[in-house]
């Protein structure tokens, strides 16, 4: 392992990746996002609300950026009524970083209802951040009732098909891809054979030691596929990346962090930066998770929990054996 | 003191027999004309309720969102689309031809249910 794993699993009572530390430390970012530095080919992350104690020296890899994901911009249930003061947080958390990463990464559900005002809210508060790229992926609450028009308008300018694209960063690839379009009754996240097609041809060219990023908004292996977090075609996608030495796939949709590293590729879900959802098979459905409204500032980040006590760590941190 | 409870409780008494007169011409109406019956499906905890509904052959369904969550119902055979229906939000559909018409949430395509039309 590349990296000391500063993070580790203690019990993991369902198999399923996460423990309730790990669990408390996510709800704990929501409204943070997480920084991204990659460092020879080895992405790992470090949980916003803990980058003062990134050392400098660790911040400054070769290649740093941000994922932020689900702000679910209009959102005003229980769970947090306020979701752009959380993104305006997390904006803050960004700025504070130094040095500043060079970019950031949204895989999606931007808004909550894909209505104008609420990307046009996102887009504003977005602009308050250092790093002036951002690309986007759309989740499904991005998409409604117009198949993804305004997303693509918006955010989609050169990109292919129903919005996927890639573009190089210091020698990394990244590629954006698209798995919340004509979703079918019963299943899962879809890639589909259009984009399929493309992947294979973007990444032929590649030579096998160039760090390759995915991400995409739901999760592109299977992590609960009864609340449909999985996405369907995701094997084949992967089967065009096996011969890669280093594969990052960086997903949101689940507003909960989780890990796994299935030989060279390590795949990691984000928090949202709105409301935490449960773990796995942890409540009757995936709905937002209500916290009571003193608990709210804490699970936000905003005052210290004690998850990190006897422990010094700074984050999930994702280290393959590339 | 004591009269004017006693109005009270006849009032009280009287509001109550009205309004079970008007429930019961309610019922006679609507047995009278042979309105369609309106059967309700509710979105809870991202699932249909009854995910199977059988009705007779021009009966109005309405779906309504109970979550947190926006839903949407759509027919899998491309019969009926709503809209996306944020929290509280509503849906009807009136199935004028027997059949089975399965449908499903195009934002969580897990969720499925099926309207029996007989």
């Amino acid at each position: 392992m590349a990296g000391k794993a500063k993070d580790e699993i203690l019990y993991d009572h369902n198999h399923d990746g996460i423990d309730r530390r790990g669990f408390l430390k996510c709800m704990a970012w929501a409204g943070t996002g997480a920084l991204c530095v990659m460092s020879g080919g080895v992405l790992k992350s470090y949980s916003l609300s803990r980058l003062p104690e990134l050392s400098a020296k660790e911040a400054l890899g070769e290649l740093s950026f941000v994922q932020i994901s689900d702000s679910h911009m209009g959102f005003n249930k229980p769970a947090n009524p306020d979701v752009a003061g959380t993104l305006k947080a997390a904006v803050d958390k960004i700025n504070a970083l130094s040095p500043a990463p060079e970019f950031m990464l949204h895989t999606g559900d931007i808004s909550h209802l894909s209505k104008p005002e609420e990307f046009d809210t996102v887009d504003q508060i977005l602009k308050g951040a250092k790093p002036k790229d951002v690309f986007y992926v759309p989740g499904e609450h991005d998409v409604l009732n117009d198949d993804g028009k305004q997303f693509l308008e918006r955010y989609g300018k050169g990109s292919k098909g129903r919005g996927w694209y890639s573009f190089e960063k210091k020698g990394a690839h990244f590629i954006g891809l698209v798995n919340v379009m004509n979703l079918k009754a019963g299943g899962l996240g879809t890639l589909g054979h259009e984009q399929l097609e493309w992947l294979e041809d973007d990444v032929k060219h590649l030579k096998h030691s160039t760090p390759i990023v995915v991400f995409a908004h739901i999760p592109l292996w299977s992590v609960y596929p009864e609340w449909g977090w999985g996405t369907e075609d995701s094997a084949q996608a992967l089967a065009y990346l096996k011969k890669f030495g280093s594969v990052t796939v960086l997903n949101g949709h689940i507003h909960q962090v989780m890990q796994k590293v299935e030989g060279n590729v390590t795949f990691h879900t984000a928090c949202s930066t709105a409301f935490p959802q449960p773990q796995p098979g942890k409540a009757d459905s995936p709905g937002p998770m209500k916290v009571p409204a003193e608990q709210l500032k804490s699970v936000l980040g905003i005052t210290d929990v004690n998850y990190v006590q006897g422990q010094q760590a700074l984050a999930v941190v994702d280290s393959t054996l590339a | 003191m004591r009269r004017s409870v006693s109005i009270a409780v006849l009032a009280v008494a009287l509001v109550f027999g009205m309004g079970t007169i008007a429930v019961n011409q309610k019922n006679f109406l609507a047995n009278a004309q042979e309105k369609p019956a309106t059967t309700e499906v509710k979105i809870d905890n991202f699932s249909f309720g009854p995910a199977t509904l059988t009705v007779p052959v021009g009966t109005s369904v309405t779906w309504t969102n109970r979550d947190d969550i926006p839903h949407t119902v759509v027919s899998t055979e491309g019969v009926f689309k709503s809209k996306v229906l944020d929290t509280d939000e509503k849906f009807t559909f009136t199935f004028s031809k027997a059949g089975t018409y399965p449908y499903f949430c195009s934002i969580h395509p897990k969720m499925t249910g099926k309207v029996i039309v007989q």
